[in-house]
């Protein structure tokens, strides 16, 4: 790896390592860092921790799972937000756009009205995403003739209008009592009760769509030229559009699968990112995931600690998210034009 | 390498701009496409790259049906310039030139070491290697012009089909283009261009096909092509075409009367 690569990674690597035994360290029930190494070397290399069994009970059957998924949910979308803004050739583009995140809304606000069982909730949650895509890109595909991004991004619009209207009218009929709260907490977004099984079932959906990512990074360039230019430089764009929007919603399904709706993570990061790494996609994807994954790392152990109730992150990030924005709105220059 | 289209109709997507269009490019050869707006030049341009499919008859690479073949083949053989744009993300200048490569480069593949000496080979072809760091967006219009050249030259194509490549350029940079594109034709690249220059067209063409209203009004050597009457018929204003004294090359001047008031002593 050449230095300057070791710089644009490096920076947000170590804040990643940093947050990671910070966020251990922070909560109702803090894991210094000594404890944690020395628990972390005994798993690793056998042995006694010497730690109380309670401590290693926090660490592995409360902050791990609840830190991974903080790691894996904020890569997985900033990942996505990184690849939709650059297929869609708009920086305003998020993870959300083509209607993922109101697909699965309205999966799992439907799973738990009808009150099936966590894992089945986040199943339908995973398949209303990649329908709600599905749908939209067929709609796109059906509209012959016109720019195929931009019927993309408004039949996406326009399917997440209509299935937010679905979720609220669930919503409605919903027992204010028992499903209300739940519903509402689910849209807000919480990583409050992610299990170990939970990330199973995640990690390999995450993985299946990093993969295409990663083998076409190069690639991802012509495709943010436009339709027309990277065909004529030899792109079969219409198989790459399909393998990246496929990729993409397959990470923000299972993202959103477990956490809930996390808005502006995909939204801002790849912003950030491209600040630092430049909008060549081989060298964005990293640090736009490594930026993910820290960034949420640091809201979700805000959420827990900073009031006497769990905050839910969708509220935070928001509330981050929204004027850090528009400061980059007002000031970068590196960012878009 | 010869591009033809036999009887070619054209336009988006049952939309027809223009038809009846047979033209030939050999090796080596500069074709000027002159015409008004709207005359369908970059709609026959968009058709030649097989970027839009043909409405009738073909577009034939050596005798071979274009649209038969994959992207990655023939962006092998031909190159495209379209008109200076501004990208929606801050590349590096190399960056965008090396994106011409990616008919050479394997599907997961990132570019070599001979990739970016190829790129750079194209900057130096153009003069602009001080570009090469800088930001494609935040360099000017001209530059970017030809950026988007050396992009195409970097595809090392037999075929440069280039969408008035001239025109967002100073006139420092108007004519080294046009050197640029007889300097490419010399070796052995066919070239395609459109401008609304009529002196461009004497200055590098060896042919010129004038569109008008999606048809092809005349195609043949510039000096008998572009004549007061066709300019007349395809622009609707007077003008006189004249001999450059100790310059093999002719210039268009549209008629005075009208244009200047009279500048008295």
């Amino acid at each position: 790896m050449s230095a300057s690569g070791l710089a644009r990674l490096g920076l947000p690597s170590l804040l990643l390592v940093l947050l990671f035994v910070a966020a251990f360290a922070i909560g109702k029930f803090p894991v210094p860092p000594h404890d944690l190494l020395a628990v972390l070397w005994a798993k690793l290399f056998g042995g006694e921790s010497g730690v109380p069994q309670a401590v290693e009970t926090v660490i592995w059957q409360i902050r791990l799972p609840r830190i991974v998924a903080a790691v894996l949910v904020g890569a997985a979308l900033a990942a996505s937000g990184a690849t939709y803004q650059g297929l869609f050739r708009n920086p305003l583009v998020s993870p959300d756009i083509l209607g993922v995140a109101a697909g699965s809304g309205l999966g799992a606000v439907l799973g738990i009205f009808l009150s099936l069982p966590v894992a089945a909730v986040q199943i339908i949650a995973f398949l209303g995403g990649l329908g709600a895509v599905v749908i939209v890109y067929g709609i796109g595909a059906a509209m012959r003739g016109r720019d195929p991004v931009l019927v993309l991004v408004l039949a996406g619009v326009a399917m997440g209008t209509l299935l937010g209207a679905a979720i609220s009218l669930v919503k409605v009929f919903a027992d204010p009592y028992n499903q209300l709260p739940a519903i509402t907490f689910w849209l807000l977004g919480s990583l409050t009760s992610v299990t170990l099984p939970d990330l199973r079932g995640v990690l390999p959906a995450v993985l299946v769509g990093l993969v295409p990512l990663y083998l076409l990074r190069w690639r991802m360039n012509l495709m943010s030229l436009g339709d027309e230019e990277a065909r004529a430089l030899g792109a079969e764009t219409r198989v790459l559009r399909i393998l990246f929007v496929g990729a993409a919603t397959l990470m923000t399904s299972a993202a959103v699968s477990i956490s809930g709706i996390i808005g502006w993570i995909g939204l801002i990061i790849p912003h950030v990112a491209r600040l630092i790494a430049g909008p060549e996609f081989s060298r964005l994807l990293p640090v736009a995931m490594l930026l993910g994954a820290g960034y949420l790392l640091a809201v979700d152990t805000l959420a827990r600690t900073m009031a006497a109730i769990e905050v839910p992150i969708g509220i935070l990030t928001a509330f981050i998210g929204a004027p850090f924005f528009l400061w980059l709105l007002a000031t970068a220059r590196r960012g878009w034009q | 390498m010869t591009l033809s289209t036999d009887n070619l109709g054209f336009g988006y997507h049952g939309k027809p701009v223009g038809r009846g269009v047979s033209i030939e490019i050999r090796s080596g050869e500069v074709l000027c496409l002159l015409g008004p707006n709207g005359g369908g030049k970059t709609t026959l341009m968009k058709t030649l790259l097989g970027l839009l499919a043909p409405l009738e008859g073909a577009v034939r690479l050596d005798g071979e049906d274009v649209s038969t073949w994959s992207r990655k083949r023939v962006a092998r053989v031909v190159g495209y310039v379209p008109q200076a744009h501004a990208a929606f993300f801050p590349f590096n200048v190399i960056d965008i030139v090396l994106m011409g490569r990616s008919a050479h480069i394997g599907l997961f593949a990132a570019p070599s070491r001979h990739d970016r000496a190829v790129a750079e080979r194209a900057l130096g072809m153009l003069g602009i290697e001080h570009l090469k760091e800088r930001i494609y967006t935040e360099i000017s219009g001209g530059e970017r012009q030809l950026v988007l050249i050396a992009r195409a030259l970097a595809q090392e194509p037999r075929i440069l089909v280039m969408d008035e490549p001239t025109s967002a350029l100073d006139f420092g940079n108007q004519v080294r283009v046009l050197r640029q594109i007889a300097a490419l034709a010399r070796s052995g690249i066919a070239v395609v261009f459109s401008t609304h220059d009529p002196d461009h067209v004497f200055l590098c063409g060896d042919r010129v096909a004038l569109l008008h209203g999606g048809r092809l009004e005349e195609i043949g050597p510039p000096e008998t092509v572009i004549t007061p009457d066709a300019l007349k018929r395809i622009y609707g204003v007077e003008v006189q075409v004249v001999d450059l004294p100790d310059q093999e090359t002719r210039t268009c001047v549209p008629e005075v009367h009208g244009l200047r008031r009279r500048r008295e002593g």
